[in-house]
């Protein structure tokens, strides 16, 4: 039998129906194959056993002729998500030993259809960061290397793991969050593809908070299809999330028609950014023609206030983060380091237990919402994203999706750019505006560069028209044929 | 009849504000579908919402909605179809968020006011600036272990309203007077239960000194007062506190101060400048509450007759004193049990059976009209009996003594004391002369011009009648015998 984990997650769907192989063989691959892979640090925890279990039962209901839209399939869980009874961490000290006594909403759907959970997988400390270098439990090591090159590169973040453990095979799919581009960012460093769906069509019930208003679950996968059918088997209204919508949840696979004739492209004039790469550039290009090869017609459009999203963003989120971060207080879960009194055992929990770039962010977000500022930081940047969000608006009225580049570069190097919080938040400069906007947004893999390195294109749709989104990538996907494959040189 | 101290260099006007926090009558919480019952086992009331564990969120009970647009509109308030949650952000051991949800810019209700009832009958109007809805903390306690404070989340996540007032109070007995007042609206209401010693309402008080027309002085906030008496005993010695220092030329220091009821006195709790930076912005997890007309509409439908209607009916409709129609629509259940009795009856009689003989039997055996042994039914037979003749008026009140006592009604007391009114000419002619026979020389001095004494005679004759004989039957018969 050939490797299961080499098999999409369609491919791996179809073949346990047609009882090529069991859902317990499939699940085995996969251990195997995370035995192999330890060395990139993706997963913080795994659960062989409980995944063993799963799969068991899979098998049971596929021999009924029974089972859900991911039967038998097994994913890994970025641990922003609470899984009932399994440590859940947010890749953060202060969550030392805090396993839920609740299960997600999101990961509660995945089970209901099927899925087979592997463990539990690495991010950037709450999610914050855009390299997994911020994790308590290590760097993520991206699978991919430069060609000729064997330093370590970044998986990007904050859903390294997520990325890492499905461009390795060490999970078919892998559960991500975004809140400004930690879903689309990562897949684009790692050859995967990673949606972002409409806010509020993902319950965040049970998903450790990092900023709100624009936090939002999506999968992680290797193909398109795979990337539709993960999503609607995780999507759907929950009453438990007051953000989340009542909507019915399309059939999103049945939208991968191949067929976009007629359809409208926006190119946003604003996102070609002073010092864009020709790579970047190309790949665009690329992208805008492979469209139009396909009966698309490609429009320019403006989106004005784009230069003003990544400030914005950066207000806004860690304005959100400070506040929800204050739960961690060392009284009824996670780390606690006492203290003198109440406010020295907050200080010394709170001091050892988050990591720098979380602490600048509580930081920067308490600065932006304290009085006297609240109106010329907080306010300001609420503003500009109601702007922001006008602006998408004006542009779908005249298209019906719109193309970008997910990222400015390939995968950087491990410490290439933590030095420098700044340069290291020009990484969301092209996904930061759909978040604050709510959109839906996809990266897909449509390149290498120069250096060997995948590269992603985005695209953008309506809010929940993420059909749309995943039709029209879904014929990107075809013309670029992307079929590169990091060497799997952990093996060796 | 606001407060003025008189201080050395002149007179000095009390102004106070107050802040109620009212705990909202629902089976659940704000946010949490948790119980919300008092008493109940500690920490056995939490949900993983209310502990605030990660990836918890909350959602809205309509409940909580539907009773604050309940309180606004029996605050004769502005509604608002709109309104925010926000964060107020601050760090204590019983906020398991970190923050409270609270509304800040946008209430859901604002602008009422409220008729407060003073002596002799008199009324003020206080305006309400706004109700907002917030989540109470939980509580931490201290003394139950030598060095860790231990903490209770029952209370956390728990419906308040916030009922704000303007600086319109102006002395102990008008704060006092509100504070009675907002409890009965709001126990009419059926929105809080009003039950001070268990928490359910609790005030910040705010208090400040200033020369008769100036403008407003610098306030203070005294936190947390949990009953009437100790809100008048604090804004007493608050304002004389503030009194004392502007005559000696000093400046009142903004801050929040503490009343400890043991000492009788304030205390600074934090200054301005120690003050909480609360960093308030709308809660992401929550969207903007909105309803419609049709939903306030439906719970105006549902609206009782609240004190201030029920007493002017009262007073228009029944011919009550105001002073009796303000004691009888204090409490619903008075006015509702009022009511039974005086269906069909003498309202003026029932007012004052009411008033005066219940009233003094619960009191005397400290009971409340809920445990009271005598229904509403039961006074209503009492007065039948009086009102048909059965019985006399004073004869009633020994009946009810042992309604009251035993529990039995009326007619049977009546029945089996033989306690029935007597009527009959003969009998009490009899009676007469019996008395008179044992009284000749009182009769003789009568006769000599002493008319008066016809008062003791008409007590002896229902003396020796076990003061069964009717008394109008008495009189008439009495004189002309005296008279010979």
């Amino acid at each position: 039998m050939s490797d299961l984990t080499k098999l999409t997650i369609a491919e791996a769907r179809d073949g346990l129906k047609a009882k090529k192989f069991s859902a317990r063989e499939l699940t085995a691959a996969h251990i195997t194959s995370m035995d192999a892979a330890r060395g990139l640090n993706a997963y913080i925890t795994e659960t062989p056993e409980v995944a063993v279990e799963m799969a068991t039962r899979s098998d049971e209901k596929l021999a009924n002729g029974e089972g859900g839209l991911m039967e038998g399939i097994p994913v890994a869980v970025k641990d922003l998500f609470c899984t009932k009874d399994t440590l859940t961490t947010a890749a953060s000290h202060i969550l030392d030993g805090f396993k839920p006594k609740y299960e997600s909403t999101v990961t509660t759907n995945l089970w209901n259809e099927g899925a087979v959970m592997l463990g539990k997988v690495n991010l950037d400390e709450f999610a914050m960061g855009s390299s997994n270098e911020t994790s308590y439990y290590g760097n993520v090591i991206n699978p991919w290397r430069r060609s000729g090159d064997d330093k370590d590169l970044v998986p990007g973040g904050s859903s390294g793991g997520s990325a890492a453990a499905v461009a390795a095979h060490m999970a078919m799919g892998a559960t991500g969050t975004d809140t400004g581009g930690s879903i689309r960012q990562p897949a684009a460093f790692t050859g995967t593809v990673g949606i972002k769906p409409t806010y509020g069509r993902c319950s965040r019930w049970g998903v450790v908070a990092f900023a709100s208003s624009l936090d939002q679950a999506g999968p992680m996968t290797r193909s398109v299809r795979d990337a539709s059918i993960m999503l609607e088997a995780m999507a759907g209204f929950d009453a438990k999330d007051s953000t989340s919508v009542e909507m019915d949840v399309p059939n999103f696979e049945a939208a991968l028609t191949g067929d976009i004739r007629g359809l409208k492209i926006g190119i946003p004039k604003e996102y070609r950014i002073d010092g864009m790469s020709d790579e970047i550039a190309k790949l665009w290009d690329q992208g805008i023609e492979w469209l139009k090869a396909a009966g698309a017609e490609i429009v320019e459009i403006s989106l004005p206030h784009t230069k003003y999203a990544l400030a914005a963003y950066y207000i806004v989120a860690p304005a959100e983060a400070s506040s929800n971060l204050a739960r961690y207080d060392g009284v009824r879960y996670g780390l606690r380091v006492e203290g003198e009194n109440l406010a020295d055992m907050y200080s010394r929990t709170r001091g050892e237990g988050f990591g720098a770039e979380v602490k600048r962010r509580i930081l920067v977000g308490t600065y932006a919402l304290s009085a006297g500022y609240y109106d010329a930081y907080y306010l300001k940047a609420q503003k500009v994203r109601t702007r922001i969000a006008d602006d998408f608006k004006e542009a779908f009225k005249s298209v019906d999706a719109i193309l970008t580049p997910t990222a400015p570069s390939a995968a950087f190097a491990a410490g290439e750019k933590n030095n420098d919080p700044l340069e290291m938040y020009l990484n969301d400069v092209f996904t930061v505006p759909a978040s604050l906007a709510g959109l839906p947004g996809i990266s897909l893999p449509a390149g290498l560069s120069s250096e060997g390195l995948p590269l992603g294109l985005q695209l953008l749709g309506r809010p929940f028209d993420e059909e749309t989104v995943l039709r029209t990538a879904g014929v990107l996907e075809e013309a670029a044929g992307f079929d590169a494959e990091p060497t799997a040189w952990w093996k060796g | 009849m606001g407060m003025i101290i008189q201080g050395a260099t002149g007179d000095w006007e009390v102004v106070i504000g107050m802040e109620v926090h009212a705990q909202v009558m629902s089976k659940a919480k704000l946010f949490s579908g948790s119980a919300t019952e008092y008493g109940a086992e500690q920490n056995s009331q939490v949900s993983f919402v209310d502990a605030a564990m990660p990836g918890m969120l909350p959602v809205i009970n309509e409940m909580a909605v539907e009773q604050a647009v309940r309180t606004g509109l029996g605050l004769k308030a502005q509604i608002n179809k709109y309104s925010v949650f926000d964060r107020k952000n601050y760090f204590y051991a019983d906020l398991p968020q970190g923050y409270q949800i609270s509304q800040f810019l946008q209430p859901i209700v604002g602008e009422g006011k409220l008729t407060i009832d003073l002596k002799d009958g008199e009324t003020k109007e206080i305006g309400i600036t706004r109700l907002h809805l917030e989540q109470d903390a939980g509580k931490s306690i201290h003394d139950q272990h030598p060095t860790m404070t231990l903490v209770d989340l029952n209370r956390s996540g728990v419906a308040l309203m916030e009922i704000v007032s303007e600086p319109d109070i102006r002395s102990p007995e008008e704060a006092a007077a509100y504070m009675k007042k907002l409890r009965s609206i709001l126990r009419y209401l059926g929105t809080c239960d009003g039950n001070m010693e268990e928490g359910s309402m609790r005030a910040d008080v705010n208090v400040s000194v200033r020369r008769l027309g100036d403008p407003l002085g610098t306030r203070c906030e005294m936190k947390n007062l949990n009953s009437v008496r100790f809100i008048q005993q604090a804004i007493i010695y608050e304002a004389n506190r503030q009194v004392d220092i502007l005559e000696e030329g000093g400046e009142i220091d903004q801050e929040t101060r503490l009343y400890d009821s043991v000492k009788g006195e304030t205390r600074s709790m934090r200054s301005k400048e120690e003050a909480h930076d609360y960093r308030y912005f709308p809660d992401p997890d929550l969207l903007p509450l909105q309803f419609d007309d049709a939903f306030i509409e439906k719970v105006k439908a549902d609206l009782p007759e609240l004190p201030d209607e029920k007493k002017a009916r009262f007073v228009s409709e029944l011919g009550i004193t105001p002073y009796d129609a303000g004691v009888l629509v204090a409490e619903k259940e008075v006015a509702d049990y009022f009511e039974a009795v005086a269906k069909g009856r003498d309202a003026k009689l029932s007012a004052n059976w009411v008033i005066g003989e219940l009233f003094g039997n619960l009191n005397r055996t400290s009971k409340s009209l809920s445990e009271s042994p005598v229904s509403a039914d039961g006074l209503g037979e009492l007065i039948d009996l009086i009102k048909d003749g059965t019985i006399s008026n004073r004869i009633a009140k020994e009946v009810f003594e042992e309604m009251f006592e035993s529990g039995k009604a009326a007619g049977v007391i009546v029945d089996e004391k033989g306690l029935k009114q007597v009527s009959d000419t003969g009998a009490i002619e009899a009676a007469i002369d019996e008395v008179m026979a044992a009284n000749m020389d009182k009769v003789e001095e009568y006769r000599g011009g002493k008319d008066k004494l016809i008062g003791f005679f008409m007590g002896q004759v229902m003396k020796a009648t076990g003061g069964k004989a009717n008394p109008g039957v008495v009189n008439k018969l009495l004189k002309p015998k005296l008279d010979g």
